[in-house]
C-alpha cells in the first residue's frame, strides 16, 4: 500500500519533484504551478494519513530502507509533528497557489528556478519534521535554509542579496552550533537516532556532564537562531521584508515554526522536562527571553512604516508566545504554545499575502499611503481586518485560543508576570494594527474602482482568512483530539 | 427554575448581523438599505419580547451555540436582568434607526452604508452581552461592540475625529484586555465562567487579596461604564454623529459597561460574597467620587453634548451604585436606572442633535430663545433633565426613590447624601440650559423651525415613554415587574 510508504512520501514528493521541475519546464513551462500545486497537494494526503496513522494505532516509527533503528534512519512521527507537518505543508499548497500569479510579475523568466527552490525547501522542511534522526535533522536543517538563502535573494530590490547573505552567515552559525550540539551527544552516547539518544542520554549524563551541557547550549543558542528569537532575530526583518511576495508568506509561516518544533523535539524529547527544569534551568531564561521578544518585537513593529517590515517584526514577537508556551513547563501553556504554531502560520502567512496582493496591485509598502485601499481592494481588506483581529486576540477567532492558553498556563505556572506581558503585548498589537486599519478605510480617501488582486492570489487569502476564524471557533477537536494526548506524551505531568 | 432551551436568544443576535450584511449588498439603494435597518430594529425586539412572558414567569431560556474551548462555550441565557438590558436596547434601537435616517439624510454624510453596517454589528454586540450566559460569551460580544463602534465614532474623520477614536479605542480596548485577564483568571479557579444568581467565585478558597485584585481588573475591564478615572474616553467620543452619542451614551456602550459591572457584582463575585468582603460597600463608595465629580465637570463644559456626556458618567455610577449596595431596594433602584437613564438620556441626546441640525448650534449659551422656535423639542428636552435631577413624575424619580431608600436600609448616610447633592448638582446645569432656551432673547432673527418628523417623532415618543415609566412604574409587562424578578433570583439565589 502506498500509505504504508506516507511518512517518506511526505518528504520524497517534494523532492523528487524538484528535480523534475526543470525537466517538465524544458517542455512546457506553463505547466509548472500546477504541477507543484498537485505534487504538495499529494505530500499534503501523506501528511493527514500520518496523523490519522498516529491517532488510530499510536506512534509511526518508519525505517527507511527496513535497516531497524538505532543503525539506519528512522521517520517518527507522533501527535507533535504529525501535527505539525499538516499545519506546514497546507500552508505551504495555499503559498503555492498563491505564487503563481505574484512570482509571474515579481521573478519574470526565472520560475522554474522558483519552484524547484520551493520544492527544495519544502521537502527540506517536511524531513526537519517527521524525522527520528538527529543527523538527519542537520541535512535538513541545511537542505531548507540553503534554498531559503537562495529564495530571499531573487527579491525584487538590490538589498534582497545583502538581506540573504546576512541570513546565511547567521544561519550558518546557527547550523555549525547544532553541528557541534549533535557532535558531542554522538560523542558521549554513540548514537544519533533521538529515542536512542533519549535512552542513553542520562547515563553520559553522569558520566561526562559538561559536554552534555555543552551540547545543550549549543542546541539552544543554535535553535534559537533559527527560531528568531530575539535578540537573536536580526536577520529576520530584512529577510523578510525583502523576500518576494510568496517566499515571505512561505518563510514567515513556516521556516520557524518549524525550527520551533525541533526545539520543542530536542528539548523534550531528547534532553527530557526533568533535564530542562532541575539540572539547567533553561525554562526559565527562555521564558525570560520569550517575554522580552514578545514587547520588544511589538515596540519594533509600531516604529516601522514599512508594511512588511512590520509584520516581520510582528513575527518577532509572535515567536516569543511559542518559546513562552513551551518555556513555561506546564501542559496548559504548551497546549498554546503549539496551537499558537498553527495559529500564528495561519495568520502570517494571510498577512504576508495581503501585503504581497496590495505591493501587487499598487506597488505600495508604507502603511502611511494605503488610503483608499479599502475601497479599491475590498475583499484582501476585509480578510486583513478579520486576521490583524484575531492577531489582537479578540474571540473567537484564533489568536484568541493562542492567547487564552497562555494566559492560564502563566497563572498555571504563577508566573503573573508573564500574564501582563501578554496583556501588554495585545495593546501594542492594537497599536500597530490599527494604523493600517485607519490608512486603509478612513481618512476620506477618493475610493477608485474595485481593482482586486486575480482569484487565484485572492482565494488563498480568503482561505486562510476564513479559517483563522473557523479554527478558533471548532477549536475543541484539535485540542481534544491532538493537542491533548500530545502534551501527555512529551510533556507528561 | 424551570429552563426552557430555545433558538429565540441566538435569533435575536442574528437579525441584526444578517441586517447588517443586507445593508452592505443594498448599499447603492439607500431607500431599501435603510428599510433593513428599520426592519430589523423591529423584528428584533418582537423577538426579544416574546422572551418576556417566560421570564416573567420566573423561567430562564438558555441556547448553547457551540463548545469552543474545554468547558468555554459560546452560549445564551436569558434571565430577568438579561431581558431588562435587551429590551432596552433593543426598543430604543429602533427609535435611534429612524432618527439616524433623518440625521444622516438632512446632513447628507458621507459613508451611510459603513455608518448603518456599523449600527448594526453594534446593536449585536449589545444583545450578545445582554443575552450570554458565560464571562466568555459576554467578552466576546463586548469585543464586538467596541470594534463595531469605533468605526461610527470617527464618522466624520477629521483630524479631531480621529484623535477622539483613538482615545475611545485605547481605553476600549485596554479594558478588554483586563477583562480578558479576568475571565481567564475567574476560570483558572473555579473551572467555569457560567453566571450564577449568587456568584461562582465562594467557595473555591481563593483569597481576599486576590479576590480584591480580580475586582478591580473586572472594573478596569468594564470601563465602558466610565467610572472615574476611566471615564475620559466619553467626552472624547463626542466628535461622533449625535444619534451615535445618542446609542453610545443611552443605550449600547456604556450600558454594556454597567450592564457587565453588574453581572460582575451580582452574578460572578455574588451578593454574599461581596457583603462578606466588604469590596460591596468600598465600590459603593468609589463611584460616589464619580457621581458628585462628574456633575461638577459637566457644569464647566458649554458645549451642550459634552455636558451630557458627563451627565451620564455621573448617572452610571447611580446604577453602579445601587447594585453596590446589594440590598433589595438598592439593587432595584440601580437595576431600573438602566432603562430609565437610557430613554431620558436618549431623548436628550436626540433634542441635542435635532439643535445640530435644524439650528446649527453646539454650545448652550447661543441658544437663547431657541424654545420659541422648537418647543416641541425643548419641551422634550426639559422632561429629560427633570427626569435627571430626578424630579417627579419623570421616570428618574422612581430609581432614585428606590436609590435612597437602598441607603436608608444599608444605614449609609453619606451616600443619602450624596444622593440628594447629585440631584441638586443635575438642576444647576441643566437648569441654565432650558433657562436659556425659554427665557433669554435671541440675538438675531431666527429662521429655523422644528427638526424633521424623522428626528422629532422619536425624541417625543421616547420623551413620553420616560413619563410614562414615572407615572405608572409597576404597570404590567413594565421594567419594575422585571427587575423584581431579577432582584429575587439574586437576592435568594435563584430558588
Amino acid at each position: 500500500m502506498i500509505f504504508d510508504n506516507a511518512p517518506a512520501l511526505v518528504v520524497i514528493f517534494p523532492l523528487i519533484a524538484a528535480i523534475t521541475v526543470p525537466i517538465i519546464g524544458y517542455y512546457n513551462k506553463r505547466l509548472i504551478p500546477y504541477y507543484v500545486t498537485l505534487v504538495i497537494f499529494c505530500s499534503f494526503i501523506f501528511s493527514i494519513s500520518n496523523l490519522r496513522t498516529v491517532m488510530q494505532t499510536g506512534s509511526i516509527s518508519y525505517t527507511m530502507g527496513g535497516w531497524e533503528p538505532p543503525f539506519g534512519i528512522e521517520y517518527a512521527i507522533d501527535y507533535l509533528n504529525g501535527f505539525v507537518s499538516i499545519v506546514v505543508i497546507f500552508i505551504i499548497f495555499i503559498v503555492s497557489i498563491y505564487a503563481k500569479k505574484s512570482v509571474e510579475q515579481e521573478l519574470p523568466g526565472r520560475t522554474i528556478n522558483f519552484y524547484t527552490v520551493f520544492l527544495l525547501l519544502t521537502a527540506g522542511l517536511q524531513g526537519l519534521i517527521v524525522t527520528g534522526d538527529l543527523f538527519n535533522v542537520y541535512v535538513f536543517l541545511e537542505i531548507s535554509s540553503i534554498a531559503a538563502y537562495a529564495l530571499v535573494s531573487v527579491g525584487k530590490s538590490r538589498d534582497a542579496l545583502m538581506a540573504s547573505m546576512n541570513y546565511l552567515i547567521i544561519g550558518t552559525v546557527s547550523a555549525s552550533f547544532i553541528l557541534l550540539g549533535i557532535g558531542y551527544l554522538y560523542m558521549v552516547t554513540g548514537t544519533l537516532n533521538m529515542a536512542d539518544l533519549a535512552d542513553r542520554l542520562p547515563l553520559a549524563f553522569d558520566e561526562r556532564p559538561k559536554v552534555v551541557l555543552a551540547a545543550f547550549a549549543f542546541f539552544l543558542v543554535g535553535f534559537s537562531i533559527k527560531v528568531g528569537l530575539f535578540p537573536l532575530h536580526t536577520w529576520m526583518p530584512d529577510a523578510y521584508s525583502l523576500a518576494p511576495s510568496a517566499v515571505s508568506a512561505m518563510l514567515a509561516s513556516t521556516f520557524t515554526k518549524v525550527a520551533a518544533y525541533v526545539m520543542i523535539r530536542v528539548m523534550f524529547t531528547i534532553f527530557k522536562p526533568d533535564f530542562i527544569i532541575s539540572t539547567v534551568h533553561a525554562h526559565t531564561i527562555l521564558a525570560w527571553l520569550a517575554a522580552i521578544a514578545i514587547i520588544a518585537g511589538s515596540v519594533l513593529a509600531i516604529a516601522q512604516t514599512d508594511f512588511k517590515r512590520m509584520l516581520a517584526y510582528s513575527s518577532v514577537s509572535q515567536i516569543g508566545y511559542i518559546i513562552l508556551g513551551v518555556a513555561l513547563m506546564n501542559q496548559i501553556a504548551m497546549t498554546g504554545g503549539v496551537i499558537h504554531i498553527m495559529n500564528h502560520g495561519i495568520m502570517k502567512a494571510a498577512l504576508f499575502m495581503v501585503a504581497g496582493a496590495i505591493i501587487y496591485k499598487t506597488g505600495i509598502r508604507n502603511i502611511n499611503d494605503f488610503k483608499g485601499i479599502g475601497k479599491t481592494m475590498p475583499y484582501t481588506s476585509a480578510a486583513f481586518t478579520l486576521v490583524a483581529l484575531s492577531m489582537i486576540g479578540i474571540p473567537p477567532t484564533v489568536g484568541f485560543v493562542s492567547k487564552w492558553y497562555l494566559a492560564l498556563g502563566a497563572i498555571e505556572a504563577g508566573m503573573w508576570v508573564f500574564v501582563g506581558v501578554i496583556m501588554l503585548s495585545s495593546l501594542l498589537n492594537i497599536v500597530y494594527f490599527w494604523r493600517v486599519f485607519e490608512n486603509m478605510y478612513f481618512y476620506r480617501a477618493e475610493g477608485g474602482k474595485v481593482d482586486e488582486v486575480p482569484l487565484s492570489m485572492l482565494l488563498p487569502i480568503l482561505i486562510l482568512a476564513a479559517l483563522t476564524f473557523l479554527l478558533g471557533v471548532l477549536a475543541l477537536y484539535p485540542l481534544k483530539e491532538i493537542m491533548a494526548p500530545m502534551v501527555q506524551i512529551i510533556l507528561p505531568g | 427554575m424551570e429552563t426552557i432551551i430555545t433558538i429565540k436568544p441566538l435569533l435575536a443576535v442574528l437579525i441584526p448581523l444578517i441586517c447588517a450584511v443586507l445593508i452592505i449588498f443594498s448599499s447603492k439603494h439607500p431607500n431599501i438599505r435603510d428599510g433593513w435597518s428599520v426592519a430589523a430594529g423591529v423584528v428584533l425586539f418582537l423577538t426579544v419580547l416574546s422572551m418576556l412572558p417566560d421570564i416573567l414567569a420566573g423561567s430562564v431560556i438558555q441556547f448553547t451555540v457551540i463548545e469552543m474551548l474545554p468547558n468555554l462555550p459560546i452560549k445564551f441565557k436569558v434571565d430577568a436582568f438579561g431581558e431588562l438590558f435587551g429590551l432596552t436596547s433593543s426598543f430604543l434601537w429602533i427609535f435611534t434607526t429612524f432618527y439616524s435616517i433623518g440625521y444622516m439624510r438632512s446632513l447628507k454624510e458621507h459613508a451611510q452604508t459603513r455608518y448603518f453596517f456599523c449600527f448594526s454589528i453594534a446593536i449585536v454586540g449589545a444583545i450578545g452581552i445582554a443575552f450570554s450566559a458565560n464571562l466568555f460569551t459576554l467578552f466576546l460580544f463586548y469585543e464586538v461592540l467596541t470594534v463595531s463602534t469605533y468605526p461610527l465614532v470617527i464618522h466624520n474623520e477629521t483630524p479631531e475625529a480621529m484623535s477622539g477614536g483613538r482615545k475611545y479605542l485605547l481605553y476600549l480596548m485596554t479594558a478588554g484586555i483586563f477583562l480578558f485577564f479576568s475571565v481567564a483568571a475567574v476560570y483558572y479557579y473555579t473551572g467555569t465562567t457560567d453566571f450564577a444568581f449568587n456568584g461562582i467565585l465562594d467557595g473555591h478558597g481563593i483569597p481576599v487579596v486576590m479576590l480584591k485584585i480580580l475586582f478591580i481588573t473586572f472594573m478596569i475591564g468594564s470601563a465602558k461604564a466610565a467610572f472615574m478615572p476611566l471615564h475620559s474616553w466619553l467626552p472624547s467620543a463626542m466628535v461622533a454623529p449625535t444619534p451615535v452619542s445618542a446609542l453610545l451614551h443611552a443605550v449600547a456602550v456604556v450600558k454594556a459597561g454597567v450592564f457587565t459591572a453588574t453581572r460582575v457584582i451580582l452574578y460572578v463575585f455574588g451578593v454574599d460574597l461581596m457583603g462578606e468582603t466588604g469590596i460591596g460597600l468600598m465600590m459603593a463608595y468609589f463611584v460616589c467620587i464619580t457621581i458628585i465629580v462628574a456633575s461638577f465637570y459637566a457644569m464647566t463644559h458649554d458645549n451642550l453634548k459634552k455636558r451630557l456626556a458627563y451627565s451620564t458618567v455621573s448617572q452610571l455610577s447611580y446604577i453602579v451604585l445601587g447594585v453596590s449596595m446589594l440590598t433589595p431596594d438598592g439593587i432595584t433602584g440601580g437595576m431600573l436606572h438602566i432603562p430609565y437613564h437610557a430613554f431620558m438620556k436618549i431623548t436628550l441626546f436626540m433634542c441635542a442633535g435635532a439643535i445640530i441640525v435644524t439650528a446649527k448650534m453646539e454650545n448652550i449659551s447661543e441658544m437663547k430663545g431657541i424654545g420659541r422656535k422648537m418647543p416641541i423639542t425643548m419641551l422634550a428636552f426639559t422632561v429629560g433633565a427633570m427626569g435627571m435631577a430626578g424630579a417627579p413624575p419623570v421616570a428618574g424619580f422612581v430609581s432614585k426613590w428606590f436609590l435612597l431608600l437602598g441607603s436608608v436600609e444599608l444605614n449609609q448616610l453619606p451616600i443619602l447624601i450624596v444622593l440628594l447633592a447629585s440631584a441638586l448638582l443635575n438642576v444647576a446645569y441643566f437648569f441654565p440650559v432650558i433657562y436659556t432656551a425659554f427665557f433669554q432673547k435671541p440675538d438675531k432673527e431666527l429662521t429655523f423651525g422644528e427638526a424633521s418628523p424623522f428626528m422629532l417623532v422619536p425624541l417625543t415618543l421616547t420623551a413620553i415613554g420616560s413619563l410614562i415609566l414615572g407615572i405608572w412604574p409597576d404597570a404590567p409587562y413594565l421594567f419594575l415587574e422585571l427587575v423584581n424578578v431579577a432582584v429575587q433570583n439574586v437576592t435568594t439565589g435563584g430558588i
